[in-house]
């Protein structure tokens, strides 16, 4: 369930232009109020579209994360390619009755 | 009988990110169908647009995520997108409050649809209202259904929807247009972003116009993620609205895959009072 505030932190953002203005100036602090694991921590920082993808996190808050980072949409997709191949099958949510996932 | 107009349309953002990218002729056929249909929509003297749509997290989250909610606002704000990057106006849009609170008041006799004072409008209504509406001077309502985070509003619900929409719209004097957006095989913001399943679309449309109930209810949510993408399940938004206009057969005004936008885009009449 812990995904969940990872998804929460990405719907806040998208809402909040204060909040991304702090995150902007200082994403520690801003990930610092959120219950996240160490994994979910460090895929957030640096950031890592493709293990946030196959953590289960909707695309449609997703997309708008690594827009953040001014990632080109042909990165997007193949940055989760990439985590696919590299942390394996989406652990959880909508992906996992995916056919990619079933490769 | 207040229903003026009923119908479907698309609502991809690459109609608006990247028209460039799409085959001219299919764009010009596009674009000509949602001015068709915007014509068809100020010819019936509509004077209020519900558009029944399912949009992507922008409002409703999974804290506490609605079945069914309708805007009650004087206005709202449009779109929650960077506006450059959807290229489309930042704009307010005018809402009618009084009438929602009267069409919400007759819907919560049978649905139990919620009511929000704030709403920023994403892609899924944007997109459209930028063709529909383009002046953006129509006093629009906002309408959702949980297409996005399971367990979704089960299909049958959102045909009840509809039947509840259109006894409370036949109810006020108001001359109101129905449209939703959304529902043709997608695979958002995935590996599979960009794959079309256009056989499952012809189907999926036809019981659409022909409002082929026992067939739109009987789509099961795994083999529907299977066959049309994460993106299908927004065919509850033009089940809602096929639903309120049960009695008419439809015409599809445009109906072409268009993979730079990702998906098969629909223009369809419904109704037309």
């Amino acid at each position: 369930m812990s995904v969940y505030y990872v998804q929460k932190l990405m719907y806040n953002l998208n809402r909040d232009p204060d909040l991304r203005e702090r995150f902007d100036k200082d994403r520690e602090d801003v990930l610092s109020l959120y219950k996240l694991t160490d994994e979910e921590l460090e895929a957030l920082t640096k950031p890592d579209i493709g293990l946030l993808y196959v953590m289960g996190v909707n695309g449609q808050i997703l997309m708008h994360y690594a827009a953040i980072f001014n990632m080109p949409w042909a990165e997007y997709l193949r940055v989760m390619e990439e985590g696919l191949e590299k942390h394996g099958p989406v652990r959880s949510g909508l992906y996992v009755m995916s056919e990619s996932n079933e490769k | 009988m207040s229903l003026v107009y009923a119908g479907m349309c698309c609502h991809a953002p690459g109609i608006t990110v990247r028209p460039e990218q799409a085959d001219p002729e299919l764009l010009a056929g596009l674009h000509a169908a949602f001015d068709q249909q915007r014509q068809a929509i100020e010819d019936a003297g509509a004077e209020v647009l519900v558009m029944v749509s399912s949009e992507h997290f922008a409002n409703f989250f999974m804290d506490n995520m609605p079945t069914f909610s309708m805007g009650i606002a004087d206005e709202y704000e449009s779109p929650i997108e960077n506006p450059d990057w959807l290229k489309v106006p930042k704009v307010t849009i005018p809402g009618s409050p009084d009438l929602s609170q009267r069409i919400i008041g007759q819907l919560l006799e049978t649905v139990d649809i919620s009511w929000a004072q704030e709403w920023k409008f994403d892609h899924g209504l944007a997109v459209p209202l930028n063709f529909l509406t383009p002046e953006y001077k129509m006093p629009i309502i906002p309408v959702n259904i949980n297409c996005q985070a399971p367990p979704l509003t089960p299909l049958h619900r959102a045909w009840a929807l509809g039947k509840a929409l259109r006894q409370a719209i036949d109810a006020v004097p108001e001359k109101v247009a129905l449209i939703s957006t959304g529902g043709t095989s997608h695979w958002p913001c995935t590996p599979e972003s960009g794959k079309i399943n256009l056989e499952w679309d012809k189907v999926l449309v036809d019981q659409l116009i022909h409002k082929r109930k026992d067939e739109l209810l009987d789509y099961k949510f795994q083999q529907t993620f299977i066959d049309g993408g994460a993106g299908a399940g927004e065919m509850r938004t033009s089940i809602c609205v096929a639903a309120a206009c049960e009695e008419t057969v439809g015409e599809v005004l445009f109906f072409e895959p268009i993979p730079v936008f990702a998906t098969t885009c629909v223009i369809a009449t419904f109704f037309q009072g």
